[in-house]
């Protein structure tokens, strides 16, 4: 691949520069690529955010401790739960306080759940930026009953609002474990299906095996993380490495590329990574669901959050990637300051590096691989 | 020979009717351009409700399911939304039809015609069955070839007179493609040429009558029938190889800038191309008109099926194979993904164009075995 480039560049005439985005198809959400290309091969790329600001950090000073859970739901949508999770999990820390047993394994559950959802997602967008269709609309049929199971569970199909501070809004529906167990059965099967339409296709393997290469070092480099980190070779998950809420009670694997296609570190393992980890996603709800204990949800929430003066970093392993929260108290009932990081922003920070030299339509591969949520990075 | 044109001629006598050859030559044409228009509406209409519940069905909906029409009333029957495709179209035609400001007006407004104009005259040649053709040529093979090619003048024009970039990307990789993609197909076509010894289509169809179906005729004769396919849905810009209008990398490719009518001519063009070149793929290599009992007659079909056959039937036989065909390329369309620029020409030049030409030498001395 790389020769021919260097063919093509021997003979370049004049450089055109392209807007992609901030209205594309392709750019998940108002992103805008500034392109310089020599005919088909891109020679700088530039990402420009920014479009989708709305000043969460700056919202976060003036508001009480738990109004700002609703605010965080509309950072990564995608995976709200997730993100309600880890902001909670910071004023946790900030305020020592004790989570019941039954709290943590429901964060847990619908947490799982969350990341399957989230990862259909991703790979079905994924698929259609290289122009499969299919894999997208069987994909949301399954997302379809995660977000089915999220509105028995509080009413909310995207924005949850769900976990609070010292506890959840509101305990299981009845048939909730009930329902779930028989998505985890259904789901389980589908996943071959979708390896068999989109994953082992010769076309899909010849698009992204090979393609946007990120080199283990220079991934650290960029501090990217989660499964794009991972499909570099790179086995960091912090689900293992520093477990938060019950994690260290389950037993289950962190996936890691391969290279199984072609180079470590390609599109490819960037997909396949997600592939595998909704089936570790799926291992860990079933030993959630079987295990999980009785108890009042509720009593675990304070009556008034006001944390002591202090600064706590929480750290969080969401489908993008690493969430990290920076709360800093002056022991007021509102925040003196939060900072968030956002992992889709680390992530989308390579594209200028890895970007150079490959076409247009490898551009769409390699960002439909990073897997972006605008909202998120643009706060 | 038996065609629309031929049957005229002989029917009135040039000295018989007022205005003489002029009023028969405007009868001629406008008869054989209203009928020619008839099917490429038809086959618009049709295929594209054909094409949303195939994709429907293959994606775990439902489709269109709501517009009716001739007292199909639309809901949860088989036939729901039949009406859907009408009212599209009704929508399409009132829509505004925006020019950019710093687009090249003239151009821009005429490119959309050359491609319509491709697709129409490349069906003077067309065959729909036993004498259903506007023309029989002595060389009907090649001037479908020929005039099948015109259309993509008329998707440069397009893509560099937007002044839109992304147009002229799309434009620029459908000329590439749409050239290159004539030679494994040409090359196939040859093929049968050489067997049958006329470019006639109605030779080529009578030849296959009196032995077997064309894609039967060796194995290289089978190999050929799916490079042509491979290429003809190239040729069409369909997915797997609709790189020209990406719509997740380029927007919509040439057609970027378009809207209402003029976008709306870009759409029956398309779709009238997938029936040419099915109708092609069914004349040469899959028996054309003839029936398919015929083929298989050991005796094992009861004495009147082997009656199915006739100008009536001829279309029915031809209009199933090309639906046959156009529903396997409708297929591919929801199943694969898109080739990158590259792995498109690679398929081409490195894959198909290397083993047609084999083919070719390979039937020839088959020819002179047998």
């Amino acid at each position: 691949m790389s020769e021919v480039i260097k063919e093509f560049g021997a003979v370049s005439a004049e450089e055109m520069s392209i807007n992609m985005g901030p209205q594309h198809p392709s750019t998940h959400g108002v992103l805008r690529l500034k392109i310089q290309t020599d005919g088909e091969i891109i020679s700088k790329i530039e990402p420009v955010i920014g479009y989708l600001h709305r000043c969460f950090e700056k919202h976060c000073e003036n508001l009480t401790y738990e109004q700002i859970i609703p605010f965080t739901d509309r950072c990564d949508y995608i995976a709200a739960m997730h993100m309600n999770h880890a902001y909670v999990l910071g004023v946790e820390k900030l305020m020592e306080i004790e989570i019941p047993e039954r709290v943590e394994y429901i964060r847990v559950i619908v947490g799982e759940l969350q990341r399957i959802a989230s990862h259909l997602l991703a790979l079905g967008t994924f698929g259609l930026d290289l122009g499969a269709i299919t894999p997208f609309t069987w994909m949301f049929r399954d997302r379809e009953r995660i977000l089915d199971l999220f509105e028995s569970l509080c009413g909310a199909r995207l924005l949850y609002n769900y976990i609070w501070v010292g506890g959840i809004s509101h305990d299981l529906p009845k048939d909730f474990i009930k329902r779930t167990k028989e998505f985890v059965d259904y789901f389980e099967p589908q996943i071959d299906e979708y390896n068999g339409l989109l994953t082992e296709n010769k076309i899909f393997i010849e698009r992204t095996a090979d393609v946007g290469v990120i080199p283990p070092e220079v991934a650290i480099n960029f501090g990217l993380t989660g499964p794009q980190l991972r499909g570099s070779g790179v086995n960091w998950d912090l689900r293992k490495n520093e477990p938060y809420s019950v994690y260290d009670k389950f037993d289950f694997d962190v996936a890691v590329g391969d290279g199984r296609m072609g180079t470590v570190g390609d599109c490819w393992d960037r997909y396949y990574v997600k592939v595998i980890e909704m089936w570790e996603s799926i291992k860990i709800l079933r030993q959630a669901l079987a295990n999980i204990p009785d108890g009042d949800v509720k009593e675990g929430i304070p009556k008034k959050i006001r944390p002591a003066a202090g600064e706590v970093y929480s750290r969080f392993e969401s489908a993008r990637g690493e969430v990290g929260y920076y709360i800093m108290s002056n022991g007021k009932p509102k925040p003196f300051r939060v900072k968030m990081r956002s992992p889709a922003f680390c992530n989308l920070s390579i594209i200028s590096e890895i970007g150079e030299g490959w076409m247009i339509s490898d551009v769409v591969a390699i960002l439909g691989s990073l897997d972006i949520v605008l909202g998120e990075i643009d706060r | 020979m038996n065609s629309i044109v031929n049957q005229f001629i002989s029917a009135f006598s040039a000295s018989d009717i007022p205005g003489g050859y002029f009023t028969l030559f405007a009868t001629i044409v406008i008869i054989s351009g209203l009928a020619v228009f008839g099917v490429m509406a038809v086959t618009a209409l049709v295929a594209v409700y054909f094409e949303r519940k195939v994709s429907a069905f293959m994606q775990d909906r439902i489709g269109p399911m709501e517009v009716g029409i001739f007292g199909f009333k639309g809901g949860k029957k088989f036939w729901g939304g039949i009406g859907q495709t009408i009212a599209d179209a009704l929508k399409l035609l009132t829509k505004e039809d925006i020019i950019p400001r710093l687009a090249d007006r003239k151009l821009m407004m005429l490119a959309p015609f050359i491609i319509f104009g491709g697709a129409f005259i490349t069906f003077v040649g067309v065959p729909f069955s036993e004498g259903i053709v506007i023309s029989d040529f002595n060389i009907g093979l090649f001037y479908i070839m020929a005039a099948s090619s015109i259309g993509v003048i008329g998707v440069i024009l397009a893509g560099w007179s937007s002044n839109n970039k992304w147009s002229l990307y799309g434009g620029m990789r459908s000329a590439a493609q749409i050239i290159s993609y004539e030679i494994p197909i040409a090359l196939s076509l040859i093929l049968v040429v050489i067997v049958v010894g006329s470019l006639r289509m109605t030779d080529i169809v009578v030849w296959q009558a009196d032995h077997r179906w064309f894609i039967f005729h060796s194995p290289f004769a089978f190999l050929a029938f799916f490079i042509y396919f491979i290429s003809a849905v190239a040729e069409t810009n369909r997915t797997p190889f609709d790189i020209p209008e990406a719509e997740s990398e380029l927007v919509a490719g040439w057609m970027t800038e378009y809207s209402g009518f003029r976008w709306a001519v870009f759409f029956l063009s398309e779709y009238a191309n997938m029936l040419i070149v099915s109708i092609v793929a069914s004349v040469v290599f899959l028996g054309g008109w003839l029936s398919p009992f015929q083929m298989f007659d050991f005796g094992l079909f009861p004495e009147s099926w082997m009656l199915l056959d006739g100008p009536i039937w001829g279309l029915f036989w031809i209009v199933v194979k090309a639906m046959i065909l156009i529903f396997v390329m409708m297929w591919f369309r929801w199943t694969f993904p898109r080739l990158r620029v590259d792995q498109l020409m690679t398929v081409c030049w490195k894959y198909l164009i290397p083993f047609a030409l084999a083919n070719v030498i390979l039937v020839s001395i088959w020819e002179l075995i047998f």
